[in-house]
């Protein structure tokens, strides 16, 4: 985090004397930038202060003040704490030049808050809606844009108690569906934005090519075995060759943002269960460690939770990279035979989960000040065996019967290439960042929980191809299989919770930017409390979203097979990409 | 023979019974289709990790005759419907299902798949898939676990040993009606909605209306 | 070698298959359809067949383990049900789908709230078990359930758990859960026992 101290006399006040200043609201960090200056100043921060990773870009919408903000987090890829800058523009009408051209990462954030918040982003090559479908009406995450099944602005809802009358929604909705259209809508002389201008622009011919070929639109998707859930690529192609790609997502929007705006600030913890539904624990963490730099003071994590909270991460990592490998090697066409094995083992570790937290999948076992109960009898005993055991010994056999293996060679290696420049430019994140030979972790470069205090080494290879995507995530297994040993042996006794937790409570005003290094990368949450008890702005920073600003540059050139590989190696999980 | 081919009431001399069953055509029809049905391999959520690990190694479809996901619908004759659908999603899953030839089931698994779930609320959540298709066997759990869906698809085979080739919907005469696909307008539009939408749209104006002039 | 990679691969599938056999033979009829073969099956050592074969045998379910809640009540001793829930309304106001509807008992007479739910309803259609509303309940009277056989044909009549449905008797509690059961009976003792002395005085 930045020091507050230091804004003051930031260097790059100095640089910049007109128009930008210091945020100086209450429990606000950073810097106000004014919009026709927003350029020349993250130009300035790439190239002159080192600040070279924009981590997230995200709209926040100021209803009472008339205003709508940007939120831009900026890092240096070399490691510390984050630059934030706010560009504040009038709600009606919100223009903020695109950072594209500096931060390409910004693409489909951009393309996101135009989409749910309705700003525009002037200079963006390809200004559409990303999440909702083109054609729908209204910017969804403004504050004053209400769905099709409001009840009320803020959760608890009034009509669950002392009176509560049961109902469902769809029956107070004419329609009985969870639709609502605008008063003069006329279906019969309405048309359908359909998906030709999706295409129009992905043809392009070639004029000075003596063979000529034509070339051919595939869609791979939504419903698709290997696209890893609903994901959608508009892919054209020249013959068997990828001339470009286009990612097409928000077949999972499921409003985890709207939704987690009228929460309160427990309710959200198993909200974020079903972000990244493979690794919950991680995205307990996230959300639960921006509240708690919220609340500051009022709260203190005691020793035996903060290990507990890395052992449940670290294995949610292995968790996560297991059935990631498997999933790239059900891509590669080994149909079923690694994932059964990877499976085998993600059992036994969600038997722990299952235990310690009561559900498989949906943890909800962080809370604010620790985690929810203490380790139940024999859980420890069966976590050692696995970490100590069972763990190791079935790794050492994964890299033994994969590895090596000639076929896996062959269509991985030198496949999807991305160059570390391009890794850092693209706001890539997590094993694909690490793959392209930028060693940037935030266990190590921005250090929380009690990571400072374990011995294990950022894993990190250089040829950034598909096949190195698969071998660091290896090595990651492997690390985390460290770091649990080191935690286990360290665990302490004690509580697992800093005092009587409430089931409400109000949270002072300010912003917090919490991130941890999920399995997938960067998984940050921003958090905006207006003072009550519902947060007015929650965020989350996905990063397989961000990885897939990426897609296209690594799947052009490649063959068609290729982006299914490619796309594996990314490792995505929908609930997370499209929230 | 199975032994739960034998229709009740006939009599099989001992030294046959390993290889003569009296039967009638409903229960091979039914037997038949009950240990082959295959499911479509299609996830939407939280809940297709679950499905997968269903069919992994420790609770294996494959003892239910489940074990070949076909990612065509034209293969496919059981729809799990895994996870939170979308309004941007149902379009592709009404006309996936136009395509499973027949017999052709819907299992709803999960919260979000009966009824929405706790993404109810969402302006991008349909409420249920039963809103668009026939669901036979709707399993609740925020996932369910690996071993629920396998008794909701357990209740799913009792309920194909009752049906009879007399009644199923599918060997009625004339064609069975295709559901029509939903539109991605302003919000989603059913076209089913159509001869009394404006009449809809009026009222849920006049509700509102009235809800803030109270 | 070209193809040592893969022949090495092919090897160890190979080992996984023959364990099946060797594994079968060495445990014997104890693997299969016992406890004590589910417990093997889900430990660090299991080789060979991983498969638990629901429905014939079951895995075991750890204590915390949640579907949906249910209410519990106390057996009076003529067999009468003393329903634990004062309807308080802190489940209702924490559940995050919002999905719990309490409608408060009001005493005929005087028109005050009486401590006792009029009707209870949860929508297991919008519930998404994450047990927070067990975990807040002041009075252990909303405890998260293990059955999660509730496959239905019909949900619209089915899947709206009313009073009726969701009660369940102290005894199931202690049965799913017992040392929680314990645990919570322990504090309800003391809480008890401080209140007799409290009365005395």
């Amino acid at each position: 985090m930045t020091d507050t101290t230091l804004v003051a006399e930031h260097p790059l006040l100095e640089r910049f004397p007109e128009g930008v200043t210091p945020d100086e609201r209450k429990g606000y960090e950073g810097f106000i930038v004014a919009a026709d200056r927003l350029v020349e100043f993250a130009t300035a921060l790439r190239d002159e202060f080192g600040y070279d990773y924009l981590s997230s870009v995200t709209g926040v919408d100021y209803l009472p003040d008339g205003k709508m903000e940007v939120v831009y987090h900026a890092y240096k890829s070399t490691g510390g704490g984050a630059l934030v800058f706010k560009v504040q523009v009038p709600r009606e009408n919100p223009v903020v030049p695109s950072l594209v051209s500096v931060y390409p990462g910004a693409d489909f954030q951009e393309r996101e808050a135009w989409d749910l918040l309705g700003i525009r982003f002037e200079g963006h090559p390809n200004l559409k809606r990303i999440l909702m479908w083109e054609g729908f009406a209204g910017h969804p995450l403004r504050k004053d844009w209400k769905e099709a099944y409001f009840e009320e602005e803020k959760k608890p809802f009034g009509s669950r108690w002392p009176g509560g009358a049961v109902h469902r929604a769809e029956d107070e909705n004419p329609f009985g569906k969870n639709v609502v259209y605008p008063p003069d809508f006329d279906p019969e002389k309405w048309t359908p934005v359909g998906d030709e201008a999706l295409y129009a622009g992905l043809r392009e011919f070639k004029k000075d090519d003596d063979l000529k070929t034509e070339q051919v639109v595939v869609n791979l998707g939504p419903q698709h075995p290997s696209t890893h859930g609903v994901f959608r690529m508009v892919v054209t192609l020249d013959g068997e060759t990828v001339v470009r790609l286009e990612p097409v997502m928000g077949y999972l929007h499921r409003n985890h943002e709207k939704i987690g705006e009228r929460n309160t600030y427990l309710m959200n913890i198993p909200f974020t269960d079903r972000l990244d539904y493979l690794s919950s624990m991680s995205n307990n963490w996230g959300y639960v460690q921006a509240v708690e730099k919220l609340l500051g003071d009022k709260i203190q994590v005691p020793e035996r939770a903060e290990y507990l909270r890395v052992i449940m991460a670290e294995f949610t990592r292995i968790v996560n990279h297991i059935f990631a490998i498997g999933t790239l090697l059900n891509d590669l066409g080994a149909y079923f035979t690694p994932m059964l094995y990877a499976l085998e083992e993600r059992e036994l570790i969600l038997d722990i989960f299952e235990a310690v937290s009561g559900s498989r999948m949906m943890c909800n076992y962080f809370r604010f000040g620790g985690v929810a109960r203490d380790l139940p009898p024999g859980v420890y005993e069966k976590m050692r065996d696995l970490v100590f055991e069972r763990l190791p010994r079935k790794i050492d056999e994964l890299d033994r019967y994969l590895t090596e293996n000639e076929v896996v060679r062959a269509r991985c290696e030198g496949v999807g290439v991305l160059t570390p420049e391009e890794a850092i430019a693209f706001s890539a994140a997590g094993p694909v960042l690490r793959a392209s030979g930028v060693p940037y972790d935030v266990r190590r470069a921005d250090p929380y929980g009690i990571y400072d205090r374990f011995e294990f080494d950022v894993a990190v290879r250089y040829h950034g191809d598909v096949y190195d995507r698969y071998l660091i995530r290896l090595d990651e297994i492997r690390q985390s299989i460290r770091i649990l040993q080191q935690a286990l042996d360290q665990l302490p006794e004690g509580d697992v919770i800093f005092g009587s937790p409430k089931y409400s409570m109000r949270v002072p005003a300010g912003e917090a930017y919490g991130r941890v290094e999920g399995p997938k990368g960067e998984l940050g949450f921003y958090v905006v409390s207006d003072g009550s008890a519902n947060p007015w702005r929650y965020h989350v920073r996905a990063p397989s979203f961000i990885n897939l600003t990426a897609l296209s540059r690594m799947c052009e050139g490649d063959k068609v097979a290729d982006a299914i590989i490619i796309l594996g190696s990314i490792d995505i999980v929908l609930g997370e990409t499209d929230r | 023979m199975p032994d739960e081919l034998n229709a009740k009431g006939y009599d099989i001399p001992p030294e046959m019974q390993n290889t003569v069953a009296i039967t009638t055509l409903d229960k091979l029809y039914n037997w038949g289709r009950r240990y082959s049905a295959w499911p479509m391999m299609f996830g939407l959520a939280c809940c297709a990790i679950e499905m997968i690990a269903t069919a992994a190694s420790r609770f294996d479809l494959a003892r239910f005759g489940m074990e070949i996901m076909r990612p065509s619908p034209r293969q496919a004759d059981v729809m799990l419907v895994s996870g939170t659908v979308t309004k941007k999603m149902v379009p592709q899953i009404v006309r996936l299902y136009n395509q499973m030839p027949e017999p052709k089931y819907v299992v709803a698994m999960g919260a979000c798949a009966s009824g929405g779930g706790p993404f109810k609320e969402g302006y991008n959540v349909v409420s249920g898939i039963d809103k668009f298709l026939p669901v036979d066997v709707y399993i609740p759990g925020c996932p369910p676990t690996p071993q629920a869906l396998l008794y909701g698809l357990m209740k799913l085979q009792e309920m194909m040993d009752k049906q009879s080739i007399k009644s199923v919907r599918w060997y009625q005469k004339g064609d069975l009606p295709e559901i029509p696909v939903p539109i991605l307008g302003p919000d989603l539009i059913d076209p089913r909605d159509y001869p009394d939408f404006e009449f809809k749209l009026r009222q849920a104006y006049a509700e509102k209306t009235e809800e803030e002039a109270s | 070698m070209y193809g040592k990679g893969i022949l090495k691969g092919l090897g160890v599938t190979l080992k996984h298959f023959v364990e099946t056999y060797v594994d079968d033979f060495r445990r014997g009829r104890k693997r299969y359809g016992t406890r004590e073969g589910v417990e093997y099956r889900s430990s660090k050592d299991v080789s060979g067949l991983f498969t638990v074969q629901y429905p014939e045998e079951q895995l075991i379910i750890p204590e915390e383990f949640r579907f949906v809640p249910f209410l519990v009540y106390d057996e009076g001793e003529n067999g009468e049900r003393e329903i634990r829930c004062t309807s308080c309304g802190i489940c209702a106001k924490v559940c995050p789908p919002q999905c719990i509807w309490i409608h408060r008992s009001e005493d005929p007479k005087t028109g005050r709230p009486v401590p006792e739910p009029a009707e209870f309803y949860i929508d297991i259609d919008v519930c998404m078990n994450c047990g927070l509303c067990a975990e807040f309940c002041p009075f252990d009277a909303i405890i998260m359930d293990h059955d999660f056989e509730l496959a239905v044909y019909d949900r619209h009549s089915n899947n709206i758990y009313d009073k009726e449905k969701l009660l369940k008797p102290a005894s199931y509690y202690q049965k799913i859960r017992p040392r929680n059961y314990a645990a919570q009976e322990k504090i309800r003792q003391e809480k008890a026992a401080k209140k007799a002395a409290r009365a005395r005085k």
